[in-house]
């Protein structure tokens, strides 16, 4: 359990997808206009991360890893597919991002109506597919860990996005020199808030 | 019917356009952000920020060519898979070919070299471009975000390289003899090795570009 937490917080704070990885950035950049439409993608992301990370955690061992066939038949004891490991995920998230597009419209037309233009964009947001490649490298223990990392960088992503957001509605009002409005303070903003996020690096759980 | 037959020298300054285009105007990092995913973790050291680079150069190129042969082919409402799953098998032979020939290397760049399959340029390129232009001109539009891209990542490698470790290429550059431990008075700034500086170099560089090019200054 304290473990659980331990992996949580850290994919949160110390870990954080934005802003010790830049994981996600083309859609943070892009989207962070305001802060209801990417409280929105936000959203899409910690769902999806919660939902790929656990099935891609599947996978991973059951069929890549090496050895990892050795349920079918003891013959394939010595495969190891792990090469296959970027097309395995990139095709499970793919799939997966157009299912939950599916299964959201049909039960919950009004989730659907506030995620549903971002649920496409999902499929190439690096944070996806980056969640699922540092799941395989950090080799979680079981399946429970993996959900809960999944979900962690989610929310980490969703709480980077809605604060630039917030700053950027802020930073309307102020005076920004010229070649520097729109994207390249944004770059800017979104450095100096890594710096802030790198107090939490020396936290040991 | 008419059928017109287009001919025009492979080299066209049409063509070189396309090349040189993203190299400064339509750059996909700072006047497209496009692409900025893997590219900004990679760049505290100069070796594999160029591998980096080239990578990201093959892959547009070839996926570009690829698909720009398949357009017709391809059905549209699973072309995204389809796109994914070219582009993940060409990340593949990169990934493998820098794990057989370059090793180090490429356990610096960890899940980023994965991650070029979902860089954005690639699938934007893709889109944007291969799907409706046939292979060369694809090809030249590949190779000339690829340029665009890495032209970026080089310089942030550079600078963040040279004032965060005082090396470049892994060869020391600022003499040992003027550090501070040394009796000198230099020492490196080791904010430049963190992540965030890499964000706030390509801000000064958006900076310096819009004012000397100012009509890709924004109007909010």
């Amino acid at each position: 359990m304290e473990n659980l937490i331990s992996i949580f917080v850290k994919s949160i704070f110390v870990d954080n997808m934005i802003f010790a990885y830049f994981l996600g950035m083309c859609s943070y950049l892009a989207v962070s206009k305001t802060v209801k439409t990417s409280s929105g993608l936000g959203l899409a992301v910690v769902f999806v991360l919660g939902i790929t990370v656990p099935v891609n955690y599947l996978i991973n061992n059951y069929l890549l890893t090496p050895g990892a066939l050795a349920w079918l038949s003891p013959s394939f004891a010595d495969m190891d597919l792990s090469f296959l490991s970027f097309i395995m995920f990139i095709a499970v998230i793919a799939s997966i991002v157009q299912l939950v597009e599916m299964i959201v419209e049909k039960f919950s037309p009004a989730l659907y109506n506030s995620l549903g233009i971002f649920l496409p964009l999902i499929a190439v947001n690096c944070a996806i597919l980056g969640g699922s490649l540092f799941m395989q490298e950090r080799e979680f223990v079981n399946i429970g860990e993996a959900t809960v990392y999944g979900l962690g960088s989610g929310i980490g992503w969703y709480l980077a996005i809605v604060s630039l957001a917030a700053i950027r509605e802020k930073l309307k009002y102020s005076n920004v020199p010229a070649p520097l409005r729109g994207i390249g303070i944004t770059f800017i903003i979104t450095g100096l808030m890594g710096i802030a996020f790198m107090t939490f690096m020396g936290i040991k759980l | 019917m008419s059928v017109k037959i287009e001919s025009e020298p492979l080299f066209s300054a049409k063509n070189l356009k396309l090349i040189t285009d993203p190299i400064n105007k339509n750059n996909p990092i700072t006047v497209l952000v496009l692409g900025i995913c893997s590219a900004l973790a990679v760049t505290v050291k100069l070796e594999p920020s160029v591998v980096m680079a080239v990578s990201v150069i093959v892959v547009t190129t070839l996926s570009n060519v690829i698909n720009s042969l398949l357009r017709n082919t391809i059905p549209q409402r699973i072309r995204i898979i389809v796109q994914l799953v070219i582009v993940a098998a060409l990340v593949i032979l990169v990934d493998e070919i820098l794990k057989a020939f370059a090793y180090d290397v490429s356990k610096q760049l960890s899940v980023f070299v994965g991650l070029i399959i979902t860089n954005c340029i690639i699938m934007g390129r893709i889109e944007a471009f291969a799907l409706g232009n046939k292979a060369w001109p694809s090809a030249l539009d590949g190779l000339g975000n690829g340029i665009g891209y890495g032209v970026i990542l080089v310089v942030v490698g550079f600078f963040r390289e040279l004032l965060g470790s005082g090396t470049l290429w892994g060869y020391r550059v600022i003499p040992e003899s003027i550090y501070v431990k040394n009796g000198g008075f230099y020492e490196n700034n080791g904010l430049f090795i963190l992540p965030p500086m890499a964000l706030i170099i390509v801000g000064i560089i958006i900076w310096i570009q819009r004012s000397r090019v100012r009509e890709l200054i924004e109007n909010e």
